[in-house]
């Protein structure tokens, strides 16, 4: 069986992982990171110019697959006794590590008891608290920092003679007009992300109580409320009336009917900035996420997607004290400028943002401000993110519902319904698992 | 009947030694460690463990995303063993009786035997691409408004063509070899018998191949519910709405991207369960029919 012989690997995997270490006069520190293609290339230069930086620590970056699979890796590793030092982990397993008592090192700790400081105010304002526990301290150190955008096809929206939305009644009023140029006017990669999660910050909207989550793991979903059942009636209108496409749950997908031309604006990633540049043979332009205006006449922003690096416990003091060493390099303004620039993902420090607009980086290209301009945006309430736990299974029940709405294999509200009766079902799961 | 009685000897256990071994090893040893691991809540990194009995099947069994995906499974693994086992029939009796060229037609019929099932969805996904997909393409010039991304029916089209596609030509080498089998005086009788080929086939020569028909069922049916991930996986991935997501596919998903160790292994006991259950059947009741 498949399974099986995955676990065995695994383990293997581990043992191997953790053996080749300690073989070199250096410390030898262990990343294992879920950075493939270019960005994985990128990942493979700050390793190596770390290294030629220093001659104390050595860093070994590998690649472990996508998020999940770098996730199970290092559980696997861990429950091994063989965890690597530094974990990459993604927004949506963040619950589940800081929530295992014991299993990491707090980044905040990390740093202030091996001789480099940590001050939380360093840090931009949307990145600050999404990794943080509920006093605010940082437990993780966000790495690849991103927040959906909107992307639009220049040529397109000129053809139609329109400007891109502000708001989401902007855009009803121009995609009758992308429709007739030949456009479908919209499609989006990521529906639990953009059109649930940064919909709730955006519109300054609690969407789980004990704070979001934040202060206990018994906490109980509110997706199921007015604003989006009126969201994804209207989206599922859009569908019918030729303005938006669906092209599935894969995210390159509907990054590709982009890219092809076929959709005339995409909601993705400030971190898709790079691979855009590279695949899109049109001039385009990003611009903020839209709002309803009708919810909220001022938007607040939105919170980080991506992932950050977690630091497992169980090491040596000489290893951590070359851990900070690291993280101390990886923010430090000018190799931030650079993952900045080489990526896309946004400048995690209000330094290594200084440094760019010096640097006359956005006089450039303005396009690739407006990622950080819109995290830097006024918070709300509800603007710092959440913390649930099984959630890369609560997304899996918002996909669900959401192609249930799209096929119209469900009404709106039924499919909520559903939605909110699975994802309670999973939180008190993890309630219960982790207390 | 008369019974006889050998010596006992211990060398015979040596040679199972190694198969006993590596059953232990990659069957026996991971089953119970599932089996353990359903009855207990415990966080992904193993810190924290509690013993809850039952909890685990009644959180992850029932409920509508489990029935629906069994439900699936059902269906899905129905249609991928009936499809692939009856075209690779149609097409070994049909090579099997070609003069000219008979060694081409059968080499290119086995090449697909070669491609591992990841690896055919990927094929599949292409085809079925939205923007470059030729099937794709084909499905909607034909006025069948196609689009596996938004309808339960063509994803669930798109992921049994694939698998079987991919399998047919490993029964086709089976069925092929079981049709040489057969004594050529046998068939001989029967021309002279009977006239109509069809009736031939369908007394003489399937009751013939059946032998070959039901091991390749026992196959098809274990390649449906688990080899079939890999397609799964590279194609739909369940989508849309969870309307093409198989069982095992659900065990890798809670278990392997969502860290729920004892809900993943609750389902692969059940699942366990229920290939043992069929696999029994199996023997009992449709190898009897069978004539060796």
């Amino acid at each position: 069986m498949k399974l099986k012989q995955h676990i065995i690997a695994l383990a293997a995997a581990a043992v191997v992982g953790g053996s080749a270490s300690a073989s070199f006069a250096a410390t030898e520190i262990q990343w294992w990171h879920a950075m493939g293609g270019r960005l994985g290339e990128v990942v493979a230069e700050i390793a190596d110019d770390y290294n030629a930086s220093q001659s104390e620590y050595k860093l070994v970056a590998t690649y472990k697959g996508g998020y999940e699979d770098t996730m199970t890796a290092g559980i696997a590793a861990f429950r091994a006794k063989n965890a690597p030092h530094i974990i990459q982990v993604f927004d949506a397993g963040a619950a589940t590590i800081i929530n295992a008592k014991g299993a990491v090192y707090p980044v905040a700790d990390l740093l202030k008891e091996h001789g480099v400081g940590f001050n939380s105010q360093d840090y931009i304002s949307g990145v600050r608290y999404f990794y943080a526990d509920s006093d605010d301290k940082m437990i993780g150190l966000p790495f690849n920092s991103s927040t959906p955008l909107l992307y639009y096809n220049k040529a397109a929206l000129e053809k139609a003679g329109v400007e891109a939305p502000k708001t989401w009644e902007d855009f009803e009023a121009i995609a009758p007009k992308l429709k007739e140029a030949g456009y479908q006017a919209l499609a989006q990669s990521h529906s639990p992300w953009i059109f649930s999660e940064n919909f709730h910050s955006r519109h300054n909207i609690q969407l789980a109580s004990a704070n979001n989550g934040y202060d206990s793991t018994d906490a109980k979903i509110m997706y199921n409320n007015e604003h989006m059942i009126m969201h994804w009636t209207k989206v599922k209108e859009w569908l019918d009336k030729g303005w938006y496409g669906y092209y599935g749950k894969a995210w390159g997908d509907n990054q590709d009917a982009f890219v092809q031309g076929k959709v005339a604006m995409w909601l993705g990633s400030s971190g898709s900035f790079g691979g855009l540049k590279k695949s899109a043979d049109f001039e385009f332009g990003t611009t903020y996420l839209p709002y309803w205006k009708s919810i909220i006449d001022e938007p607040k922003g939105t919170f980080i997607g991506g992932a950050a690096l977690f630091s497992f416990v169980g090491h040596s003091d000489e290893e951590y004290k070359g851990v900070a060493n690291f993280f101390e390099y990886l923010t430090s303004p000018e190799s931030q400028f650079s993952w900045h620039k080489e990526t896309g993902y946004v400048p995690i420090t209000t330094a290594a943002y200084d440094l760019a607009k010096t640097e006359g980086y956005y006089n450039d290209t303005p396009d690739a401000e407006i990622g950080i301009l819109q995290l830097s945006q006024p918070g709300g309430e509800w603007t710092k993110g959440y913390r649930l736990g099984y959630y890369v299974q609560i997304r899996e029940a918002m996909y669900k519902a959401y192609e249930n709405i799209l096929t119209g294999n469900s009404s709106v509200p039924e499919a909520f319904a559903e939605m909110e009766k699975e994802s309670n079902a999973l939180l008190e799961r993890f309630h219960d698992t982790y207390n | 009947m008369k019974r006889v009685q050998f010596e006992r000897s211990t060398v015979p256990y040596f040679f199972v030694a190694p198969q006993i071994a590596i059953i232990a090893v990659f069957f026996l040893w991971p089953a119970g460690q599932a089996i353990y691991q359903s009855f207990l809540l415990e966080d992904a990194f193993g810190i924290s463990s509690q013993f809850v009995w039952f909890r685990n099947y009644e959180d992850t069994i029932l409920n509508y995303a489990w029935l629906q995906s069994a439900g699936f499974t059902v269906v899905f693994s129905s249609l991928v063993t009936f499809f692939s086992l009856a075209i690779a029939l149609l097409l070994a009796v049909k090579a099997n009786e070609v003069l000219h060229g008979s060694s081409s037609y059968k080499t290119m019929l086995m090449w697909a035997y070669a491609v591992a099932p990841p690896v055919a969805g990927l094929m599949g996904n292409l085809m079925f691409n939205p923007f470059i997909g030729d099937l794709y393409a084909a499905m909607n010039a034909m006025g069948w408004d196609f689009n596996q991304k938004l309808d339960a029916f063509d994803a669930g089209f798109v992921v049994i063509l694939i698998s079987v596609w991919k399998q047919v030509s490993v029964n086709f080498i089976f069925f092929l070899s079981g049709l040489q089998g057969i004594p050529k005086g046998v068939m001989e009788a029967a021309t002279l018998d009977c006239r109509s080929p069809t009736k031939r086939f369908w007394t003489i020569t399937f009751p013939l191949l059946a032998p070959t028909t039901f091991f390749l069922m026992v196959i098809n049916i274990t390649y449906a519910f688990f080899e079939t991930f890999g397609i799964i996986d590279t194609t739909t991935r369940g989508a849309p709405g969870g309307a093409t997501n198989t069982l095992v596919y659900k065990v890798y998903t809670d278990g392997f991207l969502g860290a729920d160790l004892g809900g993943s292994s609750a389902q692969s006991v059940i699942l366990m369960l229920m290939v043992l259950a069929l696999t029994v059947f199996q023997f009992r009741f449709i190898e009897r029919k069978v004539h060796y």
